[in-house]
């Protein structure tokens, strides 16, 4: 089996040509702007929290299949969850993503597991790991994010790009 | 395989005999995952043939000392090769005198020599530095910061869909606020081949000096700079198969002893008391401290070698490649060449429809193939085609039809993929 198909799996690509949760919600609680300079992948976040529960999330933006994929399925995996869940899950996404921990030690990723791949190309860690970003900076009241921002609220490594 | 398109054996393709230029440089014998390595990112920066590397070996192993310092044996070596190269790189862009070519670290470095040395001295607020939508980062921003801190103000040559210049509105941009003029040469982003000889003598006609950023162009074709009649002219060393940490800065005698030093330090001075500094001569006046002395005798390695192919002969394959390719890829579905310029030079900025440029970057580069994706450092000309990114597929005189194919076939599994 060739590299790619390990990353570019079927429910990647299926996430990317149909992404669920696909726009804007109208007065979200809680918004947030992620963008990734180094390549232009732009993300926007926005959810309803009510009381602790992510009640509606949708996002939208410009990037690649990776990117929007990853953006996808968080929303899928993080809707209905408590804040607390979903920056759990984060947590470990990034953790997976970049390497740091296996897989085995994870216990919320599931089928966020098709990403484990990216571990492999340091150039698109930060392509799946964006949408996370942009999350947990709309989680925190932070209107705008940045891959390569010095205060990177989840101050994940970013290898260069 | 497209059978309406066999790979055509000009008779530059030819006169470049790419298999015995290909057993020069050792890296293109490398595999990428797996596959043989199918190098088009050569507009980012090119490969260096084996004689540059043992030039650079016998330089660092039996030549190295400090220039113009000591009387030492090889203090004197060091700096009769220093100087040797400078003439070799003086003959390849045929300079009147040795003393109008300046080693500076590459363009970047060389055009912010200009913008301090000349641009600082010589722009007044008020007046207006026209540069181009081509450009790369690299002559925007210093002009931008020149701007700023004088208040000048920056006027933009626009394109058309195709990727060339509006002369006409070029020629609109001046008045008599309009004090330099920066182009670029070749487009790195999308090929295009600008007429700068023409723009040049506008510009001169209205005696406003002209700067071309010429990294994308030195490379690809015979440039001669008094034929060109421009005041100044940069390039960069790692995309000629030279070292990286090297370019060059030409500019006119009479406007280069004119001009204010960019750094200063050791090397650029007559004489130093606390009371007053006597600046060197040119060259020398802007090449203070140590220089890059083992990347300067590399790039004149490396014009030796290009010199040797001829530049016209590279330029001929390169332009076969380009046809070619431009004829493989305008044929297929849901692929787009941006940058369609009359006159181009061999690099090809693509889309695929559906499918972003960081995805295709990866997957050509499962199949061996590297290629850039991204904004090129020209997010201007991005804006202006209204797409975030492109994929880009640069040519130098070493790649083969084959390699062409292998690009084609590489794009055709990206579709297959996504599909
Ligand atoms: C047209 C153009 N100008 C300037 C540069 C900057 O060159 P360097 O990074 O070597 O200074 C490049 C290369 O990226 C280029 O393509």
């Amino acid at each position: 089996m060739s590299d790619y198909k390990a990353l570019y799996q079927e429910v990647i690509l299926d996430h990317n040509k149909k992404p669920r949760n696909y726009g804007t919600l109208e007065h979200p609680t809680h918004h947030a702007d992620g963008r990734n300079p180094l390549c232009g992948d732009h993300i926007e976040v926005a959810l309803n929290l009510e009381g602790e529960n992510i009640g509606a999330i949708a996002f939208q933006g410009e990037s690649c299949a990776i990117c929007k994929a990853s953006a996808s399925m968080m929303t899928t995996a993080v809707k209905g969850k408590t804040r607390a869940d979903a920056e759990e899950i984060t947590q470990e996404f990034l953790a997976m993503a970049t390497g740091k921990r296996d897989l085995g030690s994870l216990s919320h990723i599931g089928r966020l597991s098709v990403f484990a791949g990216v571990r492999d190309l340091p150039t698109r860690v930060k392509c799946a790991i964006l949408p996370w970003h942009t999350l947990h900076a709309a989680l925190n009241a932070v209107e705008s994010t940045s891959t390569e921002a010095e205060n990177d609220p989840m101050q994940a490594p970013i290898g260069d790009a | 395989m497209n059978d309406t398109h066999t790979a055509p054996q000009t008779q530059a393709a030819s006169a470049c005999d790419v298999e015995r230029i290909r057993a020069d440089f050792p890296i293109l014998k490398l595999e990428i995952n797996g596959k043989p390595l199918v190098y088009l990112d050569n507009a980012a920066s090119s490969q260096m043939p084996q004689q540059v590397i043992d030039r650079l070996v016998r330089y660092r192993t039996t030549q190295h000392a400090n220039v113009n310092r000591a009387v030492h044996t090889l203090s004197e070596i060091a700096t009769n090769e220093f100087e040797e190269a400078r003439r070799k790189l003086q003959h390849f862009i045929n300079a009147r005198e040795e003393r109008e070519v300046i080693f500076t670290s590459g363009t970047t470095d060389s055009i912010n020599l200009v913008m301090h040395g000349y641009g600082r001295k010589f722009i007044k607020a008020g007046d207006e530095i026209i540069l181009t939508t081509l450009e790369h980062h690299a002559n925007i921003v210093p002009w931008q910061m020149l701007a700023e801190e004088k208040g000048a103000t920056i006027r933009v040559v626009p394109v058309n869909d195709a990727g060339e210049l509006l002369i006409d509105e070029y020629e609109k941009l001046f008045n008599e606020r309009t004090k330099f003029v920066g182009v670029m040469h070749v487009s790195n982003a999308l090929g295009t081949i600008n007429p700068i000889k023409q723009m040049i003598a506008f510009a001169h006609a209205h005696g406003v000096p002209v700067l071309i950023d010429g990294a994308q162009a030195v490379p690809h074709m015979k440039v001669d700079v008094q034929d060109l009649d421009c005041d100044f002219y940069a390039f960069s060393g790692h995309k000629l198969c030279g070292p990286t940490g090297i370019g060059i800065l030409y500019g006119k005698a009479a406007l280069l002893e004119r001009m204010q030093p960019f750094k200063g330090g050791g090397d650029m001075i007559l004489s130093v008391t606390f009371e007053k500094t006597t600046y060197n001569t040119i060259p020398h006046k802007f090449e203070a401290g140590t220089p890059h002395i083992a990347g300067a005798i590399g790039l004149g390695a490396a014009v030796d070698y290009l010199s040797e192919i001829g530049m016209d002969a590279i330029a001929a394959h390169e332009h076969a490649l380009l046809d070619y390719a431009t004829a493989q890829m305008s044929q297929m579905r849901g692929v787009r060449i941006i940058g369609t310029a009359k006159n181009k030079a061999a690099v090809i900025s693509f889309a695929i429809d559906g499918v972003h440029p960081h995805d295709i970057g990866t997957l050509l580069n499962q199949d061996g193939v590297a290629v850039r994706t991204g904004h090129h450092c020209a997010q201007p000309v991005m804006q202006r085609f209204c797409v975030p990114a492109t994929s880009r597929a640069s040519f130098a005189f070493y790649n083969t039809m084959a390699e062409v194919d292998s690009l084609v076939a590489g794009i055709r599994n990206v579709q297959k993929v996504f599909a």
